[in-house]
Order: structure tokens, then C-alpha cells, then sequence
């Protein structure tokens, strides 16, 4: 019961804030409501046994990314105030297309019958994710690491002022 | 000299593609060129004279033309003592006439033209002359007609002239279309046309059957003859001559002494072996009973002619019939000897008749009088015109009239008593004309004698006229001419000294009746006019013929025309037109077609394909956000058309 | 009631539509890069569900789910220096008015 009331709290509060960081007119507070909703992610891998993915969530999400965006926000001319229209002229056929999206998810999901195979997650997964990456998934640990790379090296490059 | 025969009519026509191609960049504007080629060839007549008279024999020049299947067509020239008479006749009477012609038609705006217009006359007749074949000789002679059409009509801006030239031109072709016909009999049967073949046929007795009872040898001579009747001016086909007037002086002096209508003499005398084989000779009879006829009417029309050259063109006529009586007589040597001298005293005549229009600007013979003391050269000469074409001896006419009449006493005393009575007016009406003309009280004008260019040819002519008949006459060892010119088989008259003098005495009776009428004035001319009463009318009226033409033919003929032309109107006209408003239509409703359907459908093509572009164009936004959506929209439907499948 | 795998499928499916509307709908740069991070964050559940649903055995969904945040960041750093870069050049930062290179 303990298990449900709080996938149902953290579903709530993701759902609830992302749909605030869609719809707000003021940019900035989509920027912050975009805390609660990843600090909810982040809440429904505890829930899935996953607390080392949780942690990288909070600290890389929450943490950096959104920091980076209010950032931007704050350089750029959302940081001014003044309030726009945030929309475009296809919010009608954007809100009808991700509802009937949505819809045929929900029932394909439904509609299927998934697998379950034998064996159990182990007590921490954080020993085990770095013993993984060190060595059944060393490869994508090394492209990620190598992609991660080039794209701070672009981001820098490209964000530099041009003199 | 006789082999270089051909070259005559050569450079006539020669001279014509030159004038004809430089006009009035050649010397004296193209009639020196003329007068200088006839002068060429008159001396190469000359030369082939002279050699014909020590003795040469004919000669035939002749080419395979082509083969008509198995009948040859040929081109040749021939001479013999009756080409030769001719070419001389055409040549030296011809160059006279060119000679005066310089100084008549001086100053006329088509100068250069004329002389174009003299060369081909001249070298038509030379080559109709020279043929050695029918075929030939009837390119020459269409020539000639053709040439007399455009002279006659040279001042076509005056409309008698046109219709003169035109009567000239289609009066001849009846006579020519029976010439053809005769042309067509002749090769038909014979299989040629060279002369000298088809008389040694003839003579052996081809064309001897009959065709609807008619010999065929009478009836291909009629025929013949019938060319002659249109180009000769002989009665019925006479109405043409007179009305040829219209055109300037000098052409009808050539038409009248040289060229035209001596062709038809002469290709009755070429063809005299045809005539003769006639049974009973009938073809000649006819031959000669039209020459007389026509010589008495026309001698009739001349006497009541105000117009100096209508007499003469009467005269000419007149003189033609008694040739052809004469070769109808059978008098094969008077004939020609007629048509020979006719030749030197006509175109005196006409030359004089010309200086005198020259220099009164009139033809009415009762406008003028005295001339004779203004016009010395003219008058002496022009008189001695009229003592040759009256008969007077010694001059040219006394002698070949003389043995015409003989002739026709000897084949038939109508014949004689037509010749007579010819020969009479002739001598009247002749000297009508020089009465009325030199002698009297001088108008108030006062003209001057034409310049030497033409007195000259007058001179040379009045020489000529003067002493070429003695050549016929009955000199010790027979008549030169005779010797000279004679056929076979054809037996002339001996000159007999009774006969010459009773036709002395007719011509000199004709000249005092018209002494005493016109000079002395003894019987006034109206008060003989009115004794004659209707036979003047019907004189006056020239019997009628015209008017007789005009009923019978001109009327009908042009009735039928305008109601040819009223269907070509509205029948011919309409249908053309009809056609030409349906191909219009046609074009008119493709064009519809074209521009709505054609045009339609490429320009809806092109409108689909522009609208398209312009439509889809929308979908190309540039915007990620777009691409996004159709991509999630793309996604969405084909999923559902997954699960719907 | 026990939370099952739908459910966490649902709640991504829903989590993946919001991010696409924010992505569909939404004329700021930075609230697009907020979207698309929402739509990653729906994948990443998926992972991690199913990592715990339907193969237990193995960590493959969290490594995978890791290696999707570090892509993430990766694109978040890429992404909002472009925007920086248009805007320092643009003056704006809204994709509509981002079109000197349309026809």
C-alpha cells in the first residue's frame, strides 16, 4: 500500500509539474518547475530499485542541466521579464497529435502481454552498474564518455563569443 | 552564201534579244542595232541572189529534230528562187522601212521597244521565209502574227488601237486554226512536213482518197489556203487589215508590203504542188475566185475612204486579192511577181502616206491639198506609188498586174472581168488620193518636208518601184523574171501586147475619171455620191461585214461571256468562296480548339504544377516544429493503419 | 494493490506526450530543450521499468538509462550553446523568427 501511495504522490507531482513546465507562459518558472518534475523521475527509480540512476538523475538534472537552463534563460531574453507569447500557431494539432499519442500508447501497453524473466535485482546497484561499465559495457561507457567530451568542446566552441 | 542561209532571220532576232535587254544603251537607242542587223542580212540576200541568178541550184539545209514515234519532225531552211525573191523583198523593203522609222518614230517614249518589236516581226518572217517545212513555216508565221498584234496595238493607250490589234489577232487565228488543221491533214497522211517530200507524195498520188466526197489533196489545200485568207487579209477574213491602221505608219507599211500579209501568198506559192494536184484544179479555182472578190470589194471600200491610210490598207487588200487570183489563175510567176513589186510601190506608199501624216498630224485627206509645193520629195515619189500600184507603164504595177490579167483572161473571162474593174478603182481611188492630198488650194497650214532619215527610203523605194518591173517585162529571150522564178509543170501566159495595152487604157481611164471628179471637178463627187445612193451606203458601210461579225459572232460571243462570267460570279466565285469561308471556319473554331482546349490543357499542366508547387510550398516552413508534427502525425497513422490491418 | 509495470509505462507514456506537446507547441528555444529533456526522462523510466519488471537479471535498463542522461547532458550543453549563439547573432531565441535561411 506504502508502495502505491507513493508511486501515486511522485506520478502526481511529475505529471502536474511537467504539464506546468509545457504550458507556463513565463519561462522561467517552466524552467523551475522543471525541478519537481525530474526530482520526481528521480523519485520513481528509487521506487524501481534503481537509487544509483536516482542519484545521477538528481545530480546531473537537477543539479546541472536546469541550472544550465535557467541560465540561458536569464542571458537570453527571458531573463528580462517581459512576457511574450510562448506559443506557436500549431498548439491545437500539437495538444490533439500528443493526445491521441498518448491514447494509443496507453492501449498498446495495455494491449500487451510483457515477458518476465528469471532473477532478481541486487540489493545496491551502484557497485554493480560501475562493475558493468567497467566491463561487460566498457564500450558504451567509453563512447559516452567520448561523446560527452566532443560536446563540451562544441558547446564551448560554439557558445565563445566570435571576436 | 546559200549555206549561210540560216544565219539570216538570225540576226533580226538577235537584234531583238539586245534591244530587248539594253534598250536605250545601244546606239541610237537600239535602232541602229535593228536597222544594222536587216542591213546583214539583206546583203547575205543579196549574195544568195546573185549566186542563185549564175546558176546555183536550191539547196536544203536540214536537222533531225526529233521522232515522234515513227515520224520525223525536222528543222532546216531552204533555198530556192522563190525563198530567194522573198528574202530580198523582206530584207531591202524591210531595211527601208527600218531606215524610216528612225526619223517617224523619233522622240515616241517606247522608241527602243518599237525597234524590238521591227527586228522580230522581220526575223519571224525570215525564218517563215527560209522553213523547208510546214511545221517551221508555221512558227514563223505565228510569229509574225504575234508581232503584227503587238505593233498594231504599239500605242496601246489608245483603245481603237487595243481593239484593232486584239480584231487583228483573233480575225487571223480563225484563218490559222484552218492552217492547222490542213498542218495536221498533211503529216497525218504523209507522215512529214517537209516540202519537198510531201510534193514528190503528192505527185505520186498519196492523198489522192476523199473524205466526205471531197478529195483530200482539195482539202488540205482549202485548208491551207484558209491560213492565207486570215493572214492576207482575203475576203471573208478581210476586216482586220483596215482597222490595223491604228498602229504607226511604218509597221503598216511592213505588214502591208514585207511581211505579214505576204505570208499568205507566199505559202500559197510554197505549197502550189498541193494546189495543182487538186482534181480539176478546184482548189485554185477557190483560191482564185476569192482573190478576185476580194480585190473588187476592197477596191469598192477604197474609192469611199476619207482616211489616207484606209485607202491604202484597201488597196492592199485589194492587190492581195489579185495575186491570189492570180496564183489562182495559175499563174504561179504573176503572182509572185505581183506580190514583189507590190512590195517596193506599198511601202513607198505608206512611207509617203507616213511623211505626209508626219507633217499634217491628220489622216482626213479632204483636210489637206496642195502639198505638193511643201513636200516636193514626198509628192514625187508618192506619185510614183500611185502610177505603179494604177498600172501606168512603165512602172512596177504595169507589168505584174499586166500578167495577172492575162492569166485570168486565159482561165476565165469573170475572173478577167473582176481584175478589170479592180485595176479601174484602183487607178481611181489611187488618184482620188493625190488629188485630194497635193494638188488644190494649200490648207491653212503649212507643213514642212519630213527630214532626209525619211525622204531617202522614199527615194530609194520610188527608184525601185520605178524599175523593178522590167525584170518582168517581155524582154527578146523571155521575161527575166519568169526565168529566174517559175514551177514546173506550170505554163505562164506569153505577154500579150493587146491585153498590156487595153490595161494601160483601164488604169488611165480610172486615173481621168478621178481627175474629172477630184481635179477638174467636171462631175461633183456628191452629185455621184448620190446617183450610187444604197450601193454607196452599202460601200460606205463596207458591206456590211463587220456589222454581219458583230451579229454573228462578237455579240454571241460576248453574251456568252458575260453570262460565263455571271456564273463565274456567282456559281464559280461562290464555291471558291465557299471553300475559302470553310477553311476559314475550319481554322477558326481549331483555332477555338487550340486556344481553349490545346492551350487549355497546358495551361492547366502548367497551372496543376505551379499550384502544387505553391501549395506544398507551405509545407517546406523551414520550421523544425512543422516536421516535427507531421512526423508524430506520420507516426500516429501508421500506426493506427498497423492496428486497423 | 500492487504498482506494476503498466503503470510506470503509463505515467512515461504520459510524461513522453507532455514533452512532445512542449516540443510541438512551444516558440522558446530553451522551453523546446525542456520538452525534449522531458521526453527523455519518459524513455529513461521505461528503462528502468523494465529493467526491473521484465529482466531483473541483468543492469542493462539502468546502464542504458545512465548512458541517456549523459547523451542528455551532452545536449543540453550542445543544444543551449546554439542558443546562446543565435541569440547573440538574432536577438531572439524564438524558432519562429529564427528563418533567414527560408526561401
Amino acid at each position: 500500500m506504502g508502495e502505491l501511495a507513493a508511486f501515486i504522490i511522485l506520478s502526481a507531482i511529475t505529471l502536474v509539474s511537467a504539464a506546468v513546465v509545457v504550458t507556463s507562459g513565463n519561462i522561467v518558472r517552466s524552467g523551475l518547475s522543471l525541478v519537481p518534475t525530474l526530482l520526481g523521475v528521480a523519485g520513481l527509480y528509487v521506487l524501481l530499485q534503481a537509487e544509483f540512476v536516482a542519484g545521477i538523475q538528481v545530480l546531473i538534472y537537477v543539479g546541472a542541466i536546469t541550472v544550465l537552463i535557467l541560465f540561458v534563460i536569464m542571458l537570453t531574453q527571458g531573463g528580462t521579464g517581459v512576457r511574450v507569447r510562448q506559443t506557436t500557431g500549431q498548439l491545437p494539432a500539437g495538444m490533439l497529435t500528443s493526445a491521441v499519442l498518448a491514447a494509443l500508447l496507453i492501449a498498446v501497453f495495455r494491449g500487451t502481454v510483457w515477458p518476465s524473466l528469471a532473477g532478481t535485482l541486487p540489493q545496491y546497484t551502484a557497485g554493480p552498474i560501475g562493475a558493468t561499465f567497467l566491463t561487460s559495457a566498457i564500450l558504451v561507457f567509453l563512447v559516452a564518455s567520448f561523446v560527452l567530451l566532443v560536446a563540451l568542446m562544441g558547446a564551448i566552441i560554439i557558445a565563445r563569443r566570435e571576436r | 552564201m546559200r549555206e549561210l542561209a540560216w544565219l539570216i532571220p538570225l540576226f533580226p532576232f538577235a537584234a531583238f534579244g539586245l534591244i530587248v535587254a539594253f534598250g536605250r544603251r545601244l546606239p541610237g537607242q537600239g535602232a541602229y542595232v535593228a536597222v544594222g542587223s536587216l542591213a546583214i542580212a539583206a546583203v547575205l540576200s543579196l549574195g544568195i541572189f546573185a549566186e542563185m541568178l549564175t546558176g546555183a541550184g536550191p539547196l536544203d539545209h536540214n536537222v533531225r529534230w526529233m521522232v515522234l514515234g515513227s515520224l520525223p519532225l525536222d528543222l532546216g531552211v531552204q533555198v530556192d528562187p522563190l525563198t530567194t525573191v522573198m528574202l530580198l523583198v523582206v530584207t531591202v523593203v524591210g531595211s527601208m522601212i527600218f531606215i524610216y522609222s528612225i526619223g517617224y518614230m523619233h522622240g515616241d517614249p517606247r522608241y527602243p521597244r518599237f525597234f524590238a518589236y521591227l527586228s522580230l516581226f522581220a526575223g519571224s518572217m525570215l525564218l517563215l521565209v527560209l522553213a523547208n517545212n510546214l511545221l517551221f513555216l508555221y512558227v514563223g508565221w505565228e510569229l509574225v502574227g504575234l508581232c503584227s498584234y503587238l505593233l498594231i496595238g504599239f500605242w496601246f493607250e489608245r483603245p481603237a488601237a487595243a481593239r484593232a490589234s486584239m480584231k487583228a489577232f483573233v480575225t487571223t487565228r480563225v484563218g490559222d486554226f484552218f492552217m492547222f488543221l490542213g498542218l495536221l491533214l498533211v503529216f497525218f497522211h504523209l507522215g512529214t512536213f517537209r516540202f519537198e517530200e510531201i510534193f514528190t507524195k503528192v505527185s505520186g498520188g498519196a492523198l489522192s482518197g476523199t473524205v466526205g466526197g471531197l478529195p483530200l489533196v482539195s482539202l488540205a489545200a482549202v485548208l491551207l489556203f484558209g491560213g492565207a485568207v486570215g493572214k492576207s487579209a482575203q475576203f471573208p477574213l478581210h476586216t482586220w487589215l483596215p482597222d490595223a491602221m491604228e498602229g504607226p505608219t511604218p509597221v503598216s507599211a511592213l505588214i502591208h508590203a514585207a511581211t505579214m500579209v505576204a505570208a499568205g501568198v507566199y505559202m500559197v506559192a510554197r505549197t502550189y504542188t498541193l494546189f495543182l494536184a487538186s482534181p480539176g484544179w478546184a482548189a485554185l479555182e477557190v483560191v482564185a475566185y476569192i482573190g478576185g472578190i476580194t480585190a473588187l470589194m476592197a477596191a469598192t471600200m477604197g474609192v469611199v475612204q476619207d482616211d489616207i491610210k484606209r485607202v491604202l490598207a484597201y488597196s492592199t487588200i485589194s492587190q492581195l486579192g489579185l495575186m491570189m487570183m492570180g496564183l489562182g489563175a495559175g499563174g504561179y510567176t504573176a503572182g509572185m511577181f505581183h506580190l514583189m513589186t507590190h512590195a517596193f510601190f506599198k511601202a513607198l506608199l505608206f512611207l509617203g502616206a507616213g511623211s505626209v501624216i508626219h507633217a499634217m498630224h491628220t489622216n482626213d485627206i479632204k483636210a489637206m491639198g496642195g502639198l505638193a509645193r511643201s513636200m516636193p520629195a514626198t509628192y514625187w515619189s508618192f506619185l510614183v506609188g500611185a502610177l505603179a500600184l494604177s498600172g501606168v507603164f512603165p512602172f512596177a504595177g504595169f507589168w505584174s498586174k499586166d500578167e495577172i490579167l492575162a492569166e485570168a483572161l486565159h482561165r476565165s473571162p469573170v475572173l478577167f472581168a473582176l481584175g478589170a474593174l479592180t485595176s479601174f478603182l484602183t487607178a481611181f481611188y489611187m488618184f482620188r488620193v493625190v488629188f485630194y492630198t497635193f494638188a488644190g488650194t494649200p490648207c491653212g497650214h503649212h507643213p514642212h518636208e519630213s527630214p532626209p532619215v525619211m525622204t531617202r527610203p522614199l527615194w530609194v523605194l520610188a527608184a525601185f518601184s520605178a524599175v523593178v518591173g522590167l525584170v518582168g517585162a517581155p524582154l527578146p529571150g523571155g521575161s527575166p523574171f519568169h526565168h529566174f522564178l517559175h514551177l514546173e509543170g506550170v505554163e505562164a501566159v506569153p505577154f500579150d501586147a493587146g491585153l498590156a495595152l487595153i490595161s494601160l487604157g483601164i488604169a488611165g481611164a480610172g486615173i481621168l475619171a478621178a481627175a474629172a471628179v477630184y481635179h477638174w471637178r467636171v462631175v461633183p463627187s456628191q452629185s455621184l455620191r448620190r446617183a450610187a445612193g444604197p450601193l454607196y451606203g452599202l460601200v460606205v458601210h463596207k458591206y456590211y461585214v463587220d456589222e454581219l461579225y458583230a451579229v454573228l459572232f462578237v455579240r454571241p460571243t460576248v453574251a456568252a461571256a458575260r453570262y460565263l462570267r455571271t456564273f463565274d460570279v456567282y456559281v464559280v466565285d461562290m464555291l471558291v468562296n465557299l471553300f475559302g469561308y470553310l477553311g476559314v471556319g475550319l481554322a477558326r473554331l481549331y483555332r477555338v480548339f487550340d486556344l481553349y482546349v490545346v492551350d487549355g490543357i497546358v495551361n492547366l499542366l502548367g497551372w496543376v504544377v505551379k499550384a502544387m508547387g505553391s501549395t506544398f510550398r507551405y509545407v517546406q516552413t523551414g520550421r523544425a516544429q512543422n516536421y516535427l508534427l507531421a512526423i508524430a502525425l506520420g507516426v500516429i497513422v501508421l500506426w493506427v493503419a498497423g492496428l486497423v490491418r | 494493490m500492487q504498482v506494476g509495470l503498466l503503470h510506470y509505462l503509463v505515467v512515461s507514456a504520459l510524461l513522453f506526450c507532455l514533452g512532445l506537446y512542449g516540443v510541438l507547441t512551444r516558440r522558446n528555444t530553451v522551453a523546446i530543450l525542456m520538452g525534449i529533456e522531458l521526453m527523455l526522462n519518459a524513455a529513461n523510466i521505461n528503462l528502468v521499468a523494465f529493467n526491473k519488471y521484465v529482466a531483473p537479471g541483468a543492469l542493462s535498463g539502468q546502464i542504458f538509462a545512465l548512458v541517456v542522461i549523459t547523451l542528455a547532458a551532452a545536449e543540453a550543453g550542445v543544444g543551449l550553446a546554439l542558443v546562446m549563439a543565435a541569440y547573440r547573432n538574432l536577438e531572439t531565441v524564438h524558432v519562429d523568427e529564427i528563418n533567414i535561411m527560408k526561401w
